[in-house]
């Protein structure tokens, strides 16, 4: 019998979606923040309408999709590197004849499983408590396609990047959801629309991708009647794309720089 | 056969202060061999450098034949770990953790013997997490002998065990050589440990090798000056000799048949032992 490096990837994605999901607060802390803000602020933005008829909740609830991004592939993937670090996992896998790239390939699928779990949620919720449209015309879920997988890509690049940053489990939570925390508030997740918050912040939330992903998802569900409540007073498509492509790239690049296999600890 | 550990001059260095100096190290192919010392001695060191976790700063070192700096992914097909502090695949169940860990190989063993060979039957459906800290190290056992290993490292492995779990494993230990020619080494710094199970022992203290030899004759303990020691005219009575039959057979020329009180002793492992870390402080 030989070792395929297919068969060994699957075998690591098995793993890591079976220990995220039989990781119960972890998980129900995953999915369920983004959810229970959404219902939470919605319930305020309800009552405001942004722009045409459209109620600012519908913004919140778009823009959240970027937020839940954030949160299974930034925090949720940072940890699990930290704890992965932490409870020998890394140093067992380097132990055993396995290909690093299944160790990655692991962690994407658990990463774009948990994405499409959450952006899932995040729609049921929007559409179901703030009558968020679903589009049925193709052009509108191809943007969401690229918008999902840039964002994904970008987050996830950086939550690796991140994972190297903590010196132990206790101190990721901590040191990985405050900065997210701080981010999602001047991405304008919170707050919408955008222009709500001060100049400054727009500007500083505007370095990042979250932002951007958030807008993008704007353009996928709402009429383009609210892209007056961009800043730009349009969606911006091809700015969009290219910052989250510079934040994969740049994401990439701090990975492959900053990826320690090992905790400071050893050797 | 060739050896499936060759060491020479091995040296390691942290923050300019040799924690590994000058390290020589023979071990056979099927041997159990034991590297003993102290906390801090440098046992995780060397024995890390040889699972090509830890870069050297000089000395050459041979395992299964490779350079573990530059062995190709392949080499590990070979190698067997049970890791110190390992706690992970902690939501899995047992057979699940056993059963992921033989994808690994080319030609594992089958799940359940190896289960069964670690005495973890009756808990094979239970998350890891769940388990005592010897079932743990258990399943971690299980893991590194799952790819039909040539040699196994055992860094410190029964250290926290309670004496009956220390006891099985030294059962498990001893099987794993017997049954498949196993080599193994295993760090420790429990004297009983190296005289239960070690075929030949490595004293390790301050990164350097204080003596090499088996349980039996480590640092020339076989042939160590003897104490006899006896009552004549009911008093306590003792000499040091190198002839220590010669001694006894005198007494009983004298004192007759029977020598009252009569005890015979060399240094003990542990006498040996201390003599030898102390002679590096
Ligand atoms: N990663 C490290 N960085 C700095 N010093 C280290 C490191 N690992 C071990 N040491 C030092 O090297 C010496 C030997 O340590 P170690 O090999 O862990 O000993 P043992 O396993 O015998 O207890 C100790 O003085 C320890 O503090
Ligand atoms: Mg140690």
């Amino acid at each position: 019998m030989t070792v395929s490096p297919v068969g060994l990837s699957a075998a690591r994605a098995g793993v890591e979606l079976r220990q995220f999901f039989r990781e119960r607060t972890a998980m129900i802390f995953t999915f369920a923040l983004p959810v229970v803000l959404l219902t939470l602020l919605g319930s305020i933005f309800d009552k405001q309408v942004a722009v045409a008829g459209i109620p600012s909740s519908q913004l919140l609830a778009a823009g959240m999709i970027a937020g839940g991004i954030g949160s299974t592939c930034f925090v949720n993937l940072a940890t699990s590197i930290v704890s992965d670090r932490e409870d020998g996992t890394l140093k067992r896998l380097r132990g055993v004849p396995m290909p690093p790239i299944a160790y990655f390939i692991g962690k994407i699928v658990l990463v774009l499983v948990t994405a499409v779990a959450e952006v899932i949620l995040v729609l049921a919720v929007g559409a179901t408590f703030f009558d968020l449209p679903l589009p049925d015309d193709p052009r509108r879920w191809l943007t969401f396609g690229w918008v999902f997988l840039l964002g994904v890509t970008g987050c996830a690049l950086l939550g690796a990047a991140m994972s190297s940053v903590p010196r132990s489990v206790r101190g990721a939570a901590p040191i990985v959801n405050l900065p997210f925390l701080v981010l999602q508030f001047v991405s304008g997740i919170f707050i919408v629309p955008i222009t709500n918050l001060p100049e400054p912040l727009q500007q500083i939330g505007a370095l990042f991708p979250l932002k951007w992903m958030a807008q993008g998802f704007r353009s996928v569900f709402l009429p383009d009647a609210a892209a007056a409540t961009e800043p730009a007073g349009t969606w911006e498509h091809g700015r969009i794309a290219v910052v989250l492509a510079v934040w994969c790239l740049g994401g990439l690049i701090l990975c492959l720089t900053t990826f320690r296999w090992q905790g400071r600890k050893d050797g | 056969m060739t050896d499936a550990v060759r060491v020479r001059g091995l040296r390691k260095i942290y923050h300019g202060r040799p924690a590994v100096d000058g390290v020589d190290l023979d071990i056979a192919d099927g041997e159990i061999f034991a590297l003993l010392g102290p906390n801090g001695a440098g046992k995780t060191t060397t024995v890390e450098i040889l699972e090509g976790f830890r870069k050297r700063d000089g000395g050459e070192v041979s395992v299964l034949g490779a350079d573990p700096q530059r062995a190709p992914r392949s080499w590990r097909y070979g190698i067997g770990l049970v890791l110190q502090n390992a706690s992970d695949m902690a939501d899995m169940t047992v057979a699940e953790t056993v059963r992921h860990f033989a994808r690994y190989y080319p030609d594992p063993r089958p799940v359940d013997e190896v289960i069964d060979l670690v005495g973890l039957t009756e808990k094979a459906g239970r998350k890891v997490r769940t388990l005592s800290g010897g079932q743990r190290r258990r399943v971690d056992v299980a893991i590194g002998v799952i790819g039909r290993p040539r040699l196994l490292f055992l860094d410190e492995p029964t250290t926290g065990f309670d004496p009956e779990a220390r006891r099985q494993f030294w059962a498990l230990t001893r099987t794993l050589s017997a049954q498949d020619g196993t080599t193994i080494l295993l760090t420790t710094h429990y004297l009983d440990e190296v005289e239960a199970l070690a075929h030949r022992v490595a004293v390790l203290s301050g990164g350097r090798i204080r003596a090499t030899g088996t349980p039996r004759d480590l640092g020339g303990r076989d042939t160590a000056e003897a104490t006899v020691s006896w009552i004549e005219d009911g008093e306590h009575r003792s000499t040091t000799t190198a002839k220590p039959t010669g001694v006894v057979s005198e007494l009983a020329d004298r004192l007759g048949d029977e020598i009252p009180g009569l005890l015979v002793t060399r240094p003990s492992l542990e006498d040996t032992y201390l003599d030898l870390i102390g002679s590096s402080r």
